[in-house]
């Protein structure tokens, strides 16, 4: 990535990021989450030793992806797959690309947020996708990436734009093994009429630090469904910025985050109704248990122009522990009289007469408890499309819930 | 089959039952009535380990265990099953998935091998046609969106399923239309055998019409307080419970 534009673009941005500095607690979108522990850490960048020891089997989804692009600490390792209609490429390699100028840091400002800054400044590498107007992709495109290494940082950025008319599914995994930090960013343009399903799944290694930043913009009569899976990393930010910035757009956000041990996970988002006639319905659900910490922290701003706007926001959350926090703060800003706007927020326990009646036909305490845990996780994961991806959630949720552990995997390198 | 000796138990620190016996033989068929709040389904919930019920005093033996150092699921896997009077709603949690782990649970407790879903399915198939229950029951969330008579439909059908030594049934006639009442005798009827014992809890005679008991007692005030054969019923069902109460009134 060394056009012209980018090492003014990395310049600017790293100037950037030297104004800001590291995001404190002090600031109101973060004030439940102290970054303090990876300002501490001298990172340095992969230089290609450290390289993740191509464990990439456990998560790969080659053979049942369309196409399949592996990273490793943020630099490419490989590619697979190919699709009519579809572009895609490292991102590294993409600079003389069109639409790259057209659309590339145009969405994620790096003047208001410093990682955002940070990953301009430092990004190596990640995903470059172009889907063709029209183009109907049958099937879904997988971006894998892994980290590896102590003290080792990775800024992965990825940049997805999908023409007029055109329908796919990115798939992005993050997976790893050590105590490294991945600060990712991706841009999706959803041009007009198009329909995309996104699906975020964070399986960071437990001793990882994780900052995601997803910056989506939406053209008229767009489809979006965003899904954001969290389930690792020790300290954890995921932010999801949507502009619906067309006519009759239309988004859906689903999350779920999955805390044990004393996993920190923040999760931040923004609707922001630019324009009239659209529709967001955003769900999160929070399954947190030990000491662990979660957060929903969201905001629908509704602008003046965005009259007949549908918006409903809800956080529900399940706590399994006394000792787990959780602070939900859905927030509505509405500028316009016009609209039908709900937010609403609950924390409960597992239901104990359900834990009698499972109990009461055979059932164990902790298989009837990973039942109940995983019925509450249902609602998002069964509405997924992927079965492949389901089936990887199911998976790691399950080998967790029992003893409600989070994924460890052995520190061999 | 099953055993209670002076059996005090209560709630939150508030005794219901204060002192009950009962001992019901292999392969018979007791009924208990009582008024209302008498402590019928608090006998139920002490038998299967509902969690808070507390037991003061006295021993239940099930099959020769002790049944109250038991936790719920290894009643259940001993061969104990609770028809609930409120069966609960749990969305998301698969029927079917639901009963074959169950019932595999309770296999491997016998030392039986497990049923590969294949198999289950047969089985499941089979005894839903004896409850009339849809198909499509399967599939949904455990008890989910049915209907007061769909849920103790499907109670029977878990029963049939589960295929206990001791089926308590905790008022399963109540809020059924004539049908469905002759359903769930028949399904009740189908597991009765000398090896299977059925303790049905009821206020009405017209269950034991169909089902007919081999003994009738009546609990009143957190004891057994008459005991008889199915002609009893009969006679609760002309005159009500309050002859019984002098009764025991007048013997005090
Ligand atoms: N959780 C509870 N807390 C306090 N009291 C309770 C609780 N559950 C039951 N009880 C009381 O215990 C008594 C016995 O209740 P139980 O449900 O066993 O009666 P029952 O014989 O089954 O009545 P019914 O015929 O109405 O079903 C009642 O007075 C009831 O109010
Ligand atoms: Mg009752």
């Amino acid at each position: 990535m060394t056009t012209a534009v980018q090492s003014d673009l990395r310049e600017q941005a790293a100037q950037r990021f030297a104004q800001l500095g590291w995001p404190t607690p002090e600031l109101e979108e973060w004030k439940f989450t102290n970054l303090a522990p990876i300002e501490r850490i001298e990172w340095r960048a992969d230089d290609g030793a450290a390289r993740a020891s191509q464990k990439t089997g456990v998560v790969s989804l080659r053979g049942q992806a369309l196409a399949e692009l592996v990273f490793s600490n943020g630099r490419f390792v490989d590619a697979a797959g190919a699709a009519p209609g579809l572009e895609i490429l490292p991102i590294s390699q993409a600079a003389s690309h069109p639409m790259f100028d057209r659309h590339y840091a145009r969405y994620a400002d790096y003047q208001r947020h410093a990682l955002t800054a940070l990953n301009t400044a430092n990004a190596q590498d990640g995903a470059f996708i172009v889907v063709r107007d029209g183009a109907t992709l049958d099937g879904f495109i997988h971006l894998l990436f892994i980290g590896a290494g102590d003290a080792i940082w990775s800024h992965p950025r990825n940049l997805i734009v999908v023409g007029r008319g055109a329908q796919v599914a990115v798939v992005e995994t993050f997976y790893g093994d050590g105590n490294y930090f991945t600060n990712a960013v991706t841009e999706i343009v959803a041009g007009e009429s198009s329909v995309v399903d996104h699906y975020r799944i964070e399986r960071e290694s437990i001793d990882a630090f994780h900052v995601g930043t997803v910056q989506i913009h939406q053209e008229r009569a767009s489809h979006v469904t965003s899904r954001h899976i969290a389930l690792g990393g020790g300290l954890v930010r995921n932010e999801v910025n949507v502009a619906l910035a067309g006519e009759g757009a239309n988004l859906t956000l689903d999350g779920l985050f999955v805390l044990a041990d004393s996993q920190h996970i923040d999760n931040h988002t923004v609707i922001d109704h630019v324009k009239p006639h659209c529709d967001s319905l955003e769900l999160y659900k929070g399954i947190l248990d030990d000491k662990s910490r979660g957060i929903f922290d969201g905001l629908i701003i509704v602008r003046p122009d965005a009259q007949k706007t549908n918006s409903r926001q809800v956080n529900r959350n399940l706590l399994l522990s006394e000792t787990a926090i959780i602070d939900s703060k859905p927030t509505l800003e509405i500028q316009n009289d016009d609209v039908k706007c709900s937010h609403g927020s609950t924390i409960g326990q597992l239901d104990e007469e359900a834990m009698f009646y499972l109990r009461a036909r055979g059932i164990s305490e902790s298989e009837a408890r990973s039942l109940l845990i995983y019925a509450f996780a249902s609602e998002i994961v069964d509405r997924m499309k992927i079965d492949a991806v389901k089936e990887n959630i199911r998976a790691a949720m399950f080998r967790r819930i029992p003893k409600g552990l989070p994924e460890r995997r052995s520190a061999t390198r | 089959m099953l055993d209670v000796k002076n059996l005090h138990a209560g709630i939150d620190g508030k005794e219901i039952l204060h002192g009950l016996d009962l001992h019901v033989g292999t392969g018979e068929v007791h009924a208990i009535m009582g008024p209302n709040g008498s402590g019928k389904s608090t006998l139920a919930n002490v038998l299967a380990g509902r969690p808070r019920f507390e037991v003061t005093a006295g021993t239940v033996t099930f099959e020769g265990k002790d049944l109250l150092s038991m936790a719920p699921e290894d009643r259940a896997r001993e061969g104990l099953f609770l028809a609930m009077q409120y069966p609960v709603e749990i969305p998301g949690v698969n029927n079917i998935y639901f009963l074959k782990a169950a019932l595999n649970a309770i296999r491997k407790n016998r030392g039986e091998e497990e049923l590969d879903a294949m198999e289950f399915l047969q089985l499941a198939r089979e005894k839903m046609k004896l409850v009339d229950l849809d198909e499509s029951f399967m599939n949904r969330g455990v008890n989910e969106g049915f209907s007061g008579g769909e849920k103790k439909r499907n109670e029977i059908f878990q029963m049939a399923v589960l295929d206990p030594k001791l089926a308590v049934l905790d008022e399963t006639d109540s809020g059924l239309d004539i049908d469905a009442l002759k359903i769930v005798a028949n399904g009740v009827n189908t597991l009765r055998s000398e090896k299977h014992s059925v303790l049905v809890i009821t206020h009405y005679q017209r269950l034991l019409k169909y089902l007919v008991p081999d003994y009738v007692h009546v609990l009143a005030d957190g004891r057994i307080v008459k005991s008889g054969g199915k002609e009893l019923a009969e006679e609760l069902e002309r005159r009500g419970y309050e002859w019984i109460e002098q009764e025991v009134a007048a013997a005090r």
